[in-house]
């Protein structure tokens, strides 16, 4: 299902030929309208004239997070508050937040890409989607709802909370879709278990899901307890909100929006541009946006990109499924470690529940690591040895994957904090004084 | 003769074990005999109850992990090599004793005791033939 067929089937070189000059085009823009990029790229050498090829941008220093919370709140904005008609901020996890300005242009072509996207994963105008995203300041619910209702489906605004209300609704509704986040789409499968009707009374075949990462194995998961097809998409408010790009019913990839975004790979220490297939860090650069131009903003995910054509008929380039946030990248004992790596060893094990903890700790001069799993076979419960068995078998696993020891603490089921938002599951205490329990 | 056994996992952390406890006497709930043995990180304490199916609901309630199991229990004579004889009579039968609790009895000069074995009609079996009083249920329950 394509839901702009020709942009996003054009020739490789077509859309070169766009990004071209759309880069051209937004290097100038952003060098005339906001003063920080002035001073950016004057301070690099470099002029908007100076930009001939697409190589080029490899001469623009990247932006970062921190760029856009030194200018809080609207000082990257690229335009005057007349023509700004919506604001969002993303959590500030560590200090302020990131502020995000939209024109209305900048709207219309936020749903474009959504809706694209959705179409691409399988949603038609048939269906009855649920948006169980957070509304308010986060862009990922309105994002998903402008563009599910460019594309003619019949969208529930739900938000997030009452679970057992929103179960109401989808049951009564027959809806058809879900948007959420993987971690809340297992709770309310959870929950759902819970009440007294049967899985049969839920419609759902399509999955949208987005904001934070899915291991296949997670998705296996969710695609069993509802009986839907997972997709994934991707994006980030800095950029725009979801949009950036999203997985097509082949599933292979994530499907980028180039004609709007300009993708590069980049060793995260050396932010040398990497070659296509190699995994590293995703700097996007926007090529269309007038609120709040960014030239190759760090967003700290680790990803890969291939550009050959798709079985779906797309020739966007596409994106592997973030592998981790550079930001979660644990260093434990000089060994990157990613939450993603254990997350996908705790769901191939059936006596455990998905939901995790990890801990980090020094002790003396060492790093450590704990991850707290949740017991969910209690049949173990009849010996020790079992349970001692469950704990090594993870132990061993956990080496193989990460290539380091770990201690593998066992916990009460529903013991550990389930997410709605975006999953906070690392406490790193390498730096603090932790408080005994 | 199987005895119900409730086994739940408790975590090794301060007040845990009074809130589960709790759990039960609030369900109105007796403990008629229990054990609780640990790790560094987890204990497991193993109960037998008043009324098993009621405890069991309430402490799923209560979102605690717990499983039922049938166990067996014998009343043996308060005199030294007692257990001992047990023990031997089940390992030369080739039963392995996986656990086993004590406790006292109303019966004056006897314990009873709970076990855990691999196949609870054949341990029973032999305990019988070998003189060893099983008990019912309800003779801890009751
Ligand atoms: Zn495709």
């Amino acid at each position: 299902m394509f839901f702009q067929k020709d942009a996003e089937t054009m020739p490789r070189a077509k859309i070169r030929e766009i990004q071209l000059e759309r880069l051209k085009y937004t290097v100038r823009y952003c060098y005339e309208n906001v003063p920080f990029y002035k001073k950016k790229l004057d301070d690099a050498g470099v002029t908007p004239d100076s930009i001939r090829t697409l190589d080029d941008i490899r001469r623009i220093p990247p932006t970062t997070k921190a760029d856009l919370r030194d200018n809080y709140p609207f000082g990257l904005f690229a335009v005057p508050m007349k023509k700004i008609v919506r604001i969002h901020a993303s959590s500030g996890t560590t200090g302020k937040p990131t502020v995000v300005g939209y024109t209305a242009h900048d709207l219309e072509l936020w749903s474009d890409c959504m809706a694209r996207l959705c179409a691409a994963a399988g949603a038609t105008e048939d269906d009855i989607v649920q948006i169980s995203f957070g509304y308010g300041m986060f862009t990922g619910a309105l994002g998903l709802h402008y563009g599910l209702e460019k594309l003619g489906c019949a969208v529930v605004p739900n938000s997030s909370g009452n679970t057992e209300k929103a179960l109401m609704f989808m049951r009564d509704f027959k809806t058809t879709a879900l948007v959420a986040t993987p971690s809340y789409a297992l709770y309310m499968a959870e929950t759902a278990k819970k009440l007294e009707y049967p899985m049969s009374d839920y419609h759902l075949r399509l999955g949208l899901f987005g904001s934070e990462g899915c291991t296949p194995e997670m998705r296996t998961q969710i695609e069993t307890a509802w009986g839907l097809f997972a997709t994934d998409n991707y994006g980030m408010s800095e950029l725009m909100g979801p949009g950036v790009s999203g997985e097509c019913e082949e599933r292979c990839g994530l499907h980028i929006n180039e004609d709007y975004f300009l993708a590069e790979i980049v060793d995260p220490n050396t932010l040398e541009t990497l070659d296509e297939g190699e995994t590293g860090e995703l700097l996007v650069t926007t090529l269309t946006k007038e609120g709040l131009p960014l030239l190759r903003y760090r967003t700290r995910d680790i990803s890969r990109i291939t550009y050959e054509p798709c079985k779906c008929g797309r020739t966007f380039a596409r994106m592997d499924k973030i592998k981790g946030r550079s930001d979660d990248m644990l260093k434990i004992r000089g060994v990157n470690v990613f939450p993603s790596q254990i997350e996908s060893v705790l769901i191939g094990m059936k006596d455990v529940s998905p939901h995790y903890q990890l801990i980090v700790r020094r002790e003396g001069f060492a790093d450590t690591l704990e991850i707290r799993v949740e017991l969910s076979d209690t049949s173990l419960l009849e010996s020790y040895g079992k349970i001692e068995e469950l704990q090594n078998r993870i132990k061993h696993n956990m080496h193989t994957v990460l290539g380091i020891q770990c201690k593998v603490s066992i916990v009460e089921p529903n013991t550990i904090e389930r997410f709605v938002g975006k999953a906070k599951r690392v406490v790193d205490l390498r730096n603090q004084t932790e408080e005994k329990s | 003769m199987a005895i119900q056994q409730i086994s739940v996992f408790v975590e090794n952390k301060p007040g845990r074990l009074a809130e589960i406890t709790g759990y039960l006497a609030e369900g109105g709930v007796s403990i008629r005999a229990f054990s609780i043995s640990d790790t560094t990180d987890f204990g497991i304490l193993r109960l037998i109850v008043s009324d098993t199916e009621k405890a069991a609901q309430v402490l799923h309630e209560a979102g605690v992990a717990v499983s039922i199991t049938e166990v067996i229990g014998i009343s043996i004579p308060d005199v030294t090599g007692a257990f001992a004889n047990v023990v031997q009579t089940l390992a030369a039968a080739g039963e392995n004793v996986e656990y086993a609790y004590a406790f006292l009895t109303p019966e004056a000069g006897h314990a009873y005791v709970i076990l855990r074995v691999n196949d609870n009609e054949k341990a029973s079996q032999i305990l019988r033939e070998s003189g060893i009083e099983l008990i019912a249920e309800a003779a801890i329950t009751g």
